[in-house]
């Protein structure tokens, strides 16, 4: 199972490293970014393996959110299913 | 990698225009609890309820989470307790609506629907029991509603029990007099009702359901407003076209999160109701929908064949979306509930007779209309029958709650609060329809009815 994060915000330094340590803390596997700072505001799209989180879905939602107001950002995990469900037949 | 765009459009959807799941209704058969004696009926109830839907609160938030998708509403519906209670009293009626919000309050949902009968040929004991105590079991709880199921296309108008209703809504709306006659919001008068709604005020676990059923609601005018408005100047059937395409999208959500919960819940998955629900919020309106699709404003003549063609268009587009489609499907036109209808019922471009007008192509019917609260029980009941009429000729749904605001009069307004939003008193015509609905009796179902 695949979750996709997104991350919008002001452009700091360190934004995907914060990120990527959550993910290697709770074991979720990144396999894709995409990125782009648009005039200062940055803008992130991963994809991470869940697999083997060590800790529950909705924990790990939780701990990127706090990541998130922590750091100015926005951060949301969502399972890959519902943009699968709703863009493909 | 799934496709950016399609990741953006899906979160632009959820943050920007209030898409949501209005709401996942478990559907809990209240059959096997009937007992003579009230108070082991009653105990049976609460059991049932409590156990069947005990993991539903919790599992609609772990779904939310996972999905990132905001569930409204964790609701259950009940077989209608008119039969459940068939050998109850009146006072045993109120005792099960007090056990109802008992196990409402238990399980943290928001509402429980089945305080219902179905008389559209005529009234059992119990169902004339239950009817009694509506008014008194809408404004000692808060969270259980109530309908009555007065015609079908099948059996026609029964207007005895029309006239009872008049007078049960203009009771609720007494004894609510200090909260805004909220009881009336809770209350709703149907023809051809669906056994597998799940939609408030009208949920009820039907006759032929199974034992629980997953029942899901899905909302989104603000995303088929926001589609409206980029396509831009196309023309209809191209207008047709984007409203099926997001639909489809917004459909293809409910029931992925139908298929988790029945998942989840060890319960088999029922519908999706293929419904397009607005809010209060700015933004999630139906009314703005139709004004983006060229109306000056919602009422304007034009307004329902603009309704028609969305209301087409949204079945067309979620079905293929649903393994099994229910519920009232379509475009919902709640005047308190939609920002749009209350601006449009303010600058007096949309009435009672042209809602009624609109009814005939939509979802439902007059929702949520508020009415001077020295509206004539017979006037009321000409409204219904009206509404009812539209309903049984044409083979469709139609329902009407509406709330004759006690104390208040055309040009006021009252204020639910909450999903229920503000209603404009709206004035009436108020020619008397006495005589005729005195008559009483049953207005003769249809000639289309016969298809066998």
């Amino acid at each position: 199972m695949k979750a996709v994060i997104t991350v919008t915000g002001k452009d700091t330094v360190g934004i995907i490293a914060d990120v990527s340590a959550v993910c290697a803390k709770h074991r979720a596997n990144i396999l894709d970014i995409t990125q782009s700072v648009l005039s200062e505001y940055f803008a992130m799209i991963m994809l991470a393996d869940i697999d083997s989180l060590n800790i529950g879905f909705s924990d790990f939602v939780d701990a990127l959110e706090e990541l998130g107001r922590g750091k100015g950002l926005v951060i949301h995990a969502m399972h890959e299913d519902i943009f699968n469900t709703m863009h493909h037949i | 990698m799934i496709n950016t765009q399609d990741i953006l459009e899906t979160i632009n959807m959820i943050r920007e225009e209030n898409l949501d799941i209005r709401t996942i209704t478990m559907g809990i058969s209240l059959w096997d609890c009937v007992s003579e004696d009230t108070d082991r009926l009653c105990e049976k109830i609460y059991d049932k309820i409590t156990t069947r839907a005990e993991h539903l609160v919790r599992t609609g938030r772990e779904i939310e989470k996972m999905y990132g998708i905001p569930i409204v509403n964790k609701r259950v519906s009940v077989t209608p307790v008119s039969l459940i209670g068939g050998a109850s009293t009146p006072e045993g009626y109120l005792k099960i609506a007090h056990t109802l919000q008992r196990a409402a309050d238990t399980l943290g949902i928001n509402f429980i629907g089945g305080f219902s009968a179905l008389v559209q040929k005529g009234m059992t004991v119990g169902a004339e029991n239950m009817i009694a105590v509506i008014p008194e079991a809408l404004s000692e709880t808060r969270n259980v509603c109530s309908s009555v199921n007065v015609a079908s296309t099948k059996a026609g108008i029964n207007m005895d029990a029309i006239a009872l209703m008049g007078s049960a809504i203009k009771r609720a709306a007494y004894l609510t007099r200090d909260d805004n006659s909220i009881a009336c919001a809770k209350l709703v008068v149907f023809a051809n009702v669906p056994e597998d709604n799940p939609f408030m005020a009208g949920a009820f676990c039907g006759v032929g359901e199974p034992e629980t059923a997953i029942n899901v609601g899905v909302s989104g005018p603000g995303v088929v407003a926001s589609a409206i408005r980029r396509a831009g100047d196309c023309n209809l059937s191209e207008l047709a076209d984007v409203i099926k395409k997001t639909a489809f999208k917004i459909t293809r959500v409910g029931q992925l999160v139908a298929n988790e919960a029945a998942k989840r819940l060890d319960t088999p998955f029922g519908i999706v109701d293929l419904s397009l629900a607005p809010t209060p919020a700015v933004g999630d309106s139906v009314a703005y929908i139709l004004e983006g699709m060229g109306l000056e404003s919602c009422g304007a003549h034009g307004t329902t064949a603009a309704l028609a063609m969305l209301n087409d268009a949204v079945k067309k587009g979620g079905v293929m979306a649903s393994s099994h489609v229910g519920g009232l499907s379509g475009a919902f036109i709640p005047v308190s509930e939609d920002a749009g209808m209350i601006a449009a019922a303010e600058r007096g471009a949309l009435t009672l007779e042209k809602l009624e007008a609109m009814t005939a192509v939509c979802s439902v019917g007059l929702d949520m209309i508020a009415v001077p609260g020295d509206t004539p029980e017979e006037v009321i009941d000409g409204i219904i029958a009206d509404e009812i009429a539209i309903g049984v000729v044409n083979t469709k749904t139609t329902a009407v709650r509406i709330i004759p605001a006690y104390g208040k009069s055309a040009g006021e307004s009252v204020e639910f609060g909450g999903l229920l939003g503000t209603a404009p008193i709206m004035s009436l015509n108020t020619y008397s329809p006495a005589k005729f609905i005195r008559r009483g009796g049953r207005i003769p179902a249809p000639i289309h009815s016969l298809k066998n």
